[in-house]
């Protein structure tokens, strides 16, 4: 557990210095805090911005994140030395991962705010992106796992967090769209956040394709990680 | 220290390493020397472990190496190019990280970077460095959680003399403390200088094995005297008692302007044994 907690001070330092990583954690908190004081159109629904990058978020930056830091990590073989010094891969990954979820979590905090959820509501909601922040994480993983470089997992990375960013969004315009979205967790998200602001109950098929897709990037994670190993 | 026991590995259908027994005691540095291609850097990856031979075995300070616990690598410290660092971090913080992983001591890190003359930039960034800065600050690295077997892949490579010279410097204090170090060079001059023993290699195979002195004493087929004497004349003379007086009479009449004997270097007997160099690419 030390060797993870080594990891996340590591990580905390090293990401403070990274721009491109910081912008991914605050760049769609930043969007929704100035559209929502900003943007007031008739019969848009409540908090409309708060929930649709809250889902931008979710799906964009834990995956893109993710990918980033291991990718950097093989690239640059300091992940070897770590493994070398007695790091453990489960204690590297808890390390990062930890990290990961809770700089995305801050966000979710300003999104639930944006969103005014109080209560039981604001802990249904950052349990919500919680668990669309780890299904994004792992899919960065098995992406940062497989990829030889920087660039090369940037290329993979780059059109998975489009579609799972904006699919549901644009699944609000096409019906075609909405349907195929409705198999990404990302849209089952964009969904729950519906219910909980229109206070309607939750509905079984939400959780159930979010845990589908967890078990699809979960099973992934494992596949690469046993085939490519970490470093 | 370091046991190394017919060691063969291949990438695909090509042979890399074939047959490769060498044994390095305590406090002694081995050179391996090669050219380009010659099979060190695989040969170093798979002491280390990070390769797994096709067969062979390796034993570190007795044990084998080859489904050894982790704990192995707590003696073990490694300089190898291709290991980076975290590069928006600083000196300090990059040594921090492996100290705390290592369970060293924070002391220990102003220490090794006193030691590597790093000190007064230990809160510069690693991306600001120069490359002679980051070679020592991989140095500091491998010695921070004092290690009892050394590995070093081509140390200086790329360095310029002074930088070279300073880590010839750190590299000979750690032997004095007892470290036992396998360095990979293709600097015949690095090798003669540091190591006991030396072992070239090529395309895979130990061609010549020994101290660097005794092999250019070996591979002095001529064993001749060349004098160049005042005028720009050269004359070869036998290295034997005959030549003596002819040597006396020279320097009687102050007509020598250098003498040598026809001893090769390790890289004239690299080759003579394979035909190459031991800088070619």
């Amino acid at each position: 557990m030390k060797n993870a907690y080594i990891v996340f001070k590591k990580q905390l330092k090293d990401t403070s210095r990274n721009m491109a990583l910081c912008i991914q954690f605050v760049m769609y908190p930043v969007m929704a805090a100035i559209l929502e004081s900003a943007v007031k159109i008739d019969n848009m629904p409540e908090h409309f911005f708060a929930g649709m990058f809250a889902v931008m978020h979710v799906g964009m930056g834990p995956l893109c994140v993710m990918t980033a830091v291991i990718a950097e990590e093989k690239e640059k073989n300091t992940l070897r030395i770590l493994l070398f010094g007695g790091v453990k891969p489960a204690e590297y990954l808890l390390g990062i991962g930890t990290y990961i979820l809770s700089a995305c979590m801050a966000g979710g905090v300003v999104f639930a705010l944006l969103g005014e959820y109080r209560g039981k509501d604001f802990l249904v909601f950052m349990a919500v992106m919680a668990s669309g922040i780890i299904v994004s994480m792992l899919f960065g993983a098995v992406i940062g796992i497989y990829s030889k470089s920087q660039v090369s997992a940037t290329a993979v990375a780059t059109p998975l967090m489009m579609v799972f960013a904006f699919l549901p969004m644009l699944g609000m315009f096409n019906k075609t769209i909405a349907r195929a979205a409705d198999l990404a967790y990302s849209q089952q998200i964009q969904l729950l956040f519906n219910h909980l602001q229109a206070g309607t109950a939750i509905e079984p098929k939400n959780l159930i394709v979010i845990g589908i897709n967890f078990a699809i990037a979960a099973a992934g994670f494992t596949y690469a990680y046993r085939k490519c190993g970490l470093a | 220290m370091i046991e190394i026991s017919h060691v063969t590995h291949r990438f695909g259908e090509k042979e890399v390493l074939k047959d490769i027994t060498l044994s390095v005691e305590q406090g002694e540095i081995l050179g391996l020397l090669g050219p380009s291609g010659a099979g060190k850097t695989t040969l170093i990856r798979i002491i280390t472990g990070q390769l797994v031979p096709a067969a062979g075995s390796v034993r570190l300070d007795g044990h084998d190496l080859i489904g050894a616990e982790k704990d192995i690598y707590q003696e073990i410290g490694m300089m190898m190019d291709h290991f980076g660092f975290y590069e928006r971090l600083s000196c300090y913080d990059n040594l921090k990280l492996y100290a705390d992983i290592y369970r060293v001591e924070s002391d220990r890190i102003q220490e090794v970077l006193q030691w590597v003359g790093l000190y007064e930039d230990r809160k510069c960034l690693v991306q600001k460095l120069s490359k002679g800065m980051k070679g020592r600050l991989m140095l500091a690295r491998a010695v921070l959680h004092r290690p009892k077997i050394l590995f070093l892949d081509e140390p200086t490579s790329g360095l310029d003399p002074a930088t070279t010279r300073k880590i010839h410097d750190l590299i000979l204090r750690m032997r004095q403390g007892g470290t036992t170090i396998l360095l990979t060079t293709h600097n015949m001059a690095e090798a003669e200088k540091l190591c006991k023993h030396i072992a070239l290699l090529h395309e895979g195979k130990i061609v010549e094995y020994g101290e660097p002195k005794e092999i250019n004493r070996r591979y002095n087929h001529k064993n001749k005297l060349v004098i160049r004497l005042h005028g720009g004349r050269t004359e070869e003379l036998p290295n034997t008692e005959e030549a003596a007086e002819k040597v006396r009479e020279y320097l009687m009449n102050r007509q020598i302007e250098t003498i040598h004997s026809t001893e090769p270097n390790l890289e004239m007997v690299f080759m003579e044994l394979t035909g190459r160099s031991l800088k070619e690419e």
